[in-house]
C-alpha cells in the first residue's frame, strides 16, 4: 500500500493502533482533566467538603479497631491497635475506591465515549488520581495517630511508594476488567461493591497476618492485598511485622497476572464500547 | 489539491437485538443464551450450530449503517452531508472521527481531524463555566497552553462573562450551548467535523456559529458539516453528500445534491390548515388547505427558480352571502423570518367574488420566480370588504431549489442576497449617446 503512508491515520476494522502507547502519552492533558474534574466535582455542594476524607477513614478505623482489638481481642504485634488498622486503611481504602471508581468510570463517562475519541484507557486510570489525593489526607491522619502515640518510623518507610504503586496496579488490573465488562454487563455496577465490602474481611485490615495460621500463610497471599497491606506495616511499624517473602512474591505475581489479564480484555473490547454503551 | 480524506468501500454493521429492550445485555442474557446454546448442542451434538449458539440467533439482525460508501475530500473542502435519519450520517461521522470502528473498509486521514458531534460533550453540571472551559477543551483535543491562550476569546465568543466562576447547572440553556459551541469554535484542527450542533441556540447566535465555520473555512480547513439545515449548507459547504439508507447516493455541488434531495425526498408540500386555531379574523372565510404546482400544472415539491409558480388556496365561504371584494395577500419570510415580500390581489387589482356556495379555489401565480434557493415561510391574509375574514401567521413554508433564472443557468453565490433580478450588461461604445 504505497499510498498508506502519506496519511496519517489510517481506519479499518481491527487494526490494532499502531500508536497505542504513543497516542495516550499525546493525550495525558485529557488524563489529567478528568481526575482533576472528578476530585473538583467531589466534594461541591457539600457541607463539610474534604472533611469528609478525614471523617470516612477514622470512623472506619475506630469501628474496626473496636470489633477486632477490643471484643475479640486480637494480637496487636506491640503496636498500638488503631495504628495496626490504619497503616491497613490506607492502602485498602485506596484500592477499594480506585476499584469501584474505576468499575463505573466507563458507563459513568457515556456521553464521552459515544460522542469523542480518545484512549479509553485513560477514563479509568484516571480515577486513580482521585484515590491518591485521598490517600494524602488519610496519611496525614496516620502521621498524627503515630505521634499521638509516639510511634518512631524507620528508614522502612522508604519503600512505602513501591507498596503504593503495588496497590494502584492491583485496583486498576481489577478496575480494567471490570469497567470493559460493565459496559457490557450492567450486572457488575452491583457485584462490585459486594466484592469490596467482602474483600474487606477477607484482607488483613482489621487484624494482622499473624493471626493466620502459619501453614495458610501462603494460600492466603493469593490475595493481592495481603502482600500489599503487610508491606505497608512492614515499612511503616517496623519491629513485629516481618517480611513474609515467599508470600509477597506471590501477592506480586498475581497482581502482575490481573493487571495484564485486566488491560488484556480491556483493549480487545476497547474497540466495540461506543457501539455497546 | 491533497486528499485529506479518503473513504474507500467502508461499512458499518450494528447487531440489533429485538428482545432486549436496552442496547446492553446483563450477565444473565449472556448465560441462559450460553446455556441454551450449551442444551442445543448436547441435545443436537451433529447439528452445526455455526457460530449461533451463543447469539441466539433469531434474537437479532444485521443492521448495515454504512454500505460501500467511497469518496475523496480535498484539503479546503466543504462537505454538508444530507440524508433523512437514520440514512447513516452520524455514523459516517463517528466512524471518521474514530469513535466506532468500520465493520468493512478503509478510511485515510491526513492531518488532525475534530469532531463535534455534540454542543458541550463533557460539560459537568456542578463545575463553573471557567472549569467547563478547560475541560471541554481538553476533551475536543486542545492542551492546556492552548486554551489558557484562547480563554479570553471564547468567553467573549460566548458572551458569559459575568457568570463565569457560577456552575452551568445555574445557567440558561442558551448561556450553556453558547459557552458550549465557543470552546468547540476555537478548535484549530486541519478537519473539523460538525453534526447537527447548530440546530441549538437562538437565531442570532446560530448565525453567529456559521458565520465562525466559514472564517475555520476560509483558513483553509477541511470541513465535513452533517445538518438537516439546508439553509445552512448552502451558506457553508461548497459540495454535498446526500447518504440514503447507508448508501452514498449522490457526491457534487452543493445546489445540485441538495435539488435532488429536496426532490427525491419530500411528499408534495401541501399544506392543510383546517386544524390550525391559531387564526384572526371574522372566519366568513377560510383557508382550509394549500397547494403547490410548478410550470405544468403539476403538484410540485418545491418550486424552481425561474420557473412558474403556482400557490392554489382552498377557502371555504361560511357566512352564507355572495362575498364581494375578496382581497388575498400572501406575505413571503425568509429563513430569519424577515418579510421579503407581499403578493397581494389588492395591489394588483384583482379581488375576487365569491359565490354563497361553500368550497373556492384562488390561486396566485409568479411567472418566473425570482427567489433565490432557500426554505421560505409564508402568512396568509385575506379580508372581505376591508374587513379582516381569515389571518394566519407562518402559515406553513415552502422551498425553491436553483433554477434557470438565468440563461446561463447559473446562480448568484449563496449569501448574497435575497432576489434574481432580470438585468442586462452591456459595454458603450465611445460614441454611444444612450447612456444620456
Amino acid at each position: 500500500m504505497g499510498t498508506e503512508e502519506s496519511f496519517d491515520t489510517v481506519i479499518e476494522p481491527g487494526r490494532g493502533m499502531k500508536h497505542y502507547w504513543a497516542e495516550l502519552w499525546q493525550y495525558r492533558g485529557l488524563f489529567y482533566f478528568l481526575a482533576w474534574r472528578d476530585i473538583l466535582v467531589r466534594y461541591k455542594q457539600t457541607v463539610i467538603g474534604v472533611a469528609w476524607s478525614v471523617i470516612k477513614p477514622l470512623l472506619t478505623m475506630v469501628v474496626l479497631t473496636v470489633v477486632f482489638g477490643k471484643l475479640a481481642r486480637l494480637p496487636s504485634g506491640g503496636v498500638p491497635y488503631p495504628i495496626l488498622v490504619f497503616a491497613a486503611m490506607l492502602p485498602w481504602q485506596m484500592f477499594s475506591s480506585t476499584l469501584m471508581a474505576s468499575s463505573n468510570s466507563l458507563v459513568g463517562n457515556t456521553n464521552l465515549l459515544s460522542k469523542v475519541y480518545f484512549p479509553r484507557l485513560i477514563v479509568p486510570s484516571s480515577t486513580a488520581i482521585v484515590s491518591l489525593v485521598d490517600f494524602a489526607v488519610s496519611f496525614v491522619i496516620l502521621a498524627g495517630l503515630m505521634v499521638w502515640y509516639r510511634h518512631a518510623v524507620t528508614w522502612r518507610i522508604l519503600a512505602l511508594p513501591l507498596f503504593i504503586l503495588l496497590a494502584m496496579i492491583t485496583a486498576l488490573g481489577f478496575g480494567y476488567l471490570f469497567s470493559a465488562l460493565n459496559v457490557r454487563y450492567r450486572d457488575f455496577r452491583h457485584m462490585v461493591p459486594f466484592m469490596v465490602q467482602f474483600g474487606l474481611y477477607i484482607s488483613p485490615v482489621g487484624f494482622s497476618t499473624q493471626v493466620v495460621p502459619e501453614n495458610w500463610r501462603l494460600a492466603y497471599s493469593i490475595n493481592p492485598m495481603v502482600g500489599v497491606i503487610d508491606g505497608f506495616r512492614w515499612a511503616l511499624l517496623g519491629k513485629g511485622f516481618g517480611f513474609y517473602l515467599p508470600g509477597f512474591l506471590l501477592s506480586v505475581a498475581f497482581t502482575v497476572l490481573i493487571f495484564w489479564l485486566g488491560l488484556t480484555y480491556f483493549r480487545r473490547l476497547e474497540r466495540t464500547f461506543a457501539d455497546v454503551i | 489539491m491533497t486528499t485529506v480524506i479518503k473513504v474507500e468501500n467502508l461499512s458499518k454493521r450494528y447487531i440489533i437485538g429485538h428482545r432486549r429492550e436496552a442496547s446492553y445485555g446483563t450477565l444473565r442474557d449472556s448465560l441462559t443464551e450460553g446455556g441454551k446454546g450449551l442444551a442445543r448442542r448436547l441435545l443436537h451434538p451433529f447439528r452445526s450450530s455455526a457460530g449461533h449458539a451463543f447469539t441466539g440467533m433469531p434474537d437479532t439482525e444485521e443492521f448495515w449503517a454504512l454500505k460501500g460508501i467511497s469518496f475523496d475530500v480535498q484539503q479546503g473542502d466543504r462537505i454538508g452531508i444530507l440524508g433523512r435519519n437514520g440514512a447513516g450520517k452520524t455514523t459516517l461521522l463517528k466512524v471518521l472521527s474514530r469513535i466506532t470502528e468500520p465493520t468493512e473498509g478503509r478510511a485515510s486521514i491526513r492531518g488532525r481531524i475534530s469532531s463535534l458531534l455534540e454542543v458541550g460533550t463533557g460539560f459537568h453540571p456542578e463545575l463553573t463555566g471557567r472549569e467547563n472551559i478547560f475541560l471541554n477543551g481538553a476533551i475536543l483535543g486542545m492542551g492546556r497552553e492552548e486554551i489558557r491562550g484562547k480563554f479570553d476569546e471564547i468567553v467573549a465568543f460566548a458572551e458569559v462573562e459575568k457568570f463565569l466562576d457560577t456552575p452551568v447547572k445555574r445557567y440558561s440553556s442558551g448561556m450553556y450551548v453558547r459557552l458550549a459551541f465557543a470552546v468547540a469554535a476555537h478548535l484549530e484542527p486541519e478537519i473539523l467535523v460538525v453534526d447537527e450542533v447548530l440546530a441549538v441556540g437562538d437565531a442570532a447566535f446560530q448565525k453567529k456559529c456559521l458565520g465562525k465555520m466559514e472564517d475555520v473555512s476560509r483558513e483553509g480547513r477541511t470541513i465535513l458539516f452533517v445538518s438537516h439545515n439546508m439553509g445552512a449548507i448552502r451558506n457553508l459547504c461548497r459540495k454535498a453528500i446526500w447518504l440514503h439508507g447507508g448508501i452514498l447516493k449522490k457526491l457534487g455541488p452543493v445546489e445540485q445534491v441538495i435539488s435532488d434531495y429536496l426532490l427525491d425526498s419530500q411528499g408534495p408540500m401541501a399544506i392543510s390548515l383546517d386544524q390550525r386555531r391559531d387564526r384572526k379574523g371574522t372566519g366568513d372565510l377560510r383557508c382550509e388547505n394549500i397547494g403547490f404546482y410548478g410550470r405544468d400544472g403539476r403538484e410540485v415539491q418545491a418550486f424552481t427558480s425561474g420557473q412558474t409558480a403556482r400557490i392554489v388556496f382552498h377557502f371555504r365561504n361560511r357566512s352564507g352571502n355572495d362575498l364581494r371584494n375578496v382581497h388575498l395577500s400572501i406575505g413571503i419570510d425568509d429563513q430569519a423570518g424577515q418579510r421579503i415580500t407581499l403578493l397581494d390581489s389588492e395591489v394588483v387589482g384583482q379581488n375576487a367574488s365569491l359565490s354563497a356556495a361553500g368550497d373556492h379555489r384562488l390561486e396566485v401565480t409568479v411567472d418566473r420566480l425570482p427567489l433565490i434557493p432557500g426554505r421560505y415561510g409564508f402568512t396568509v391574509y385575506c379580508a372581505v370588504n376591508g374587513e379582516v375574514a381569515d389571518w394566519i401567521q407562518n402559515a406553513g413554508s415552502f422551498e425553491v431549489i436553483s433554477g434557470p433564472f438565468f440563461d446561463t443557468g447559473k446562480m448568484p453565490p449563496p449569501g448574497q442576497g435575497n432576489f434574481l433580478l432580470d438585468c442586462t450588461f452591456r459595454h458603450l461604445e465611445p460614441d454611444d449617446r444612450s447612456d444620456g
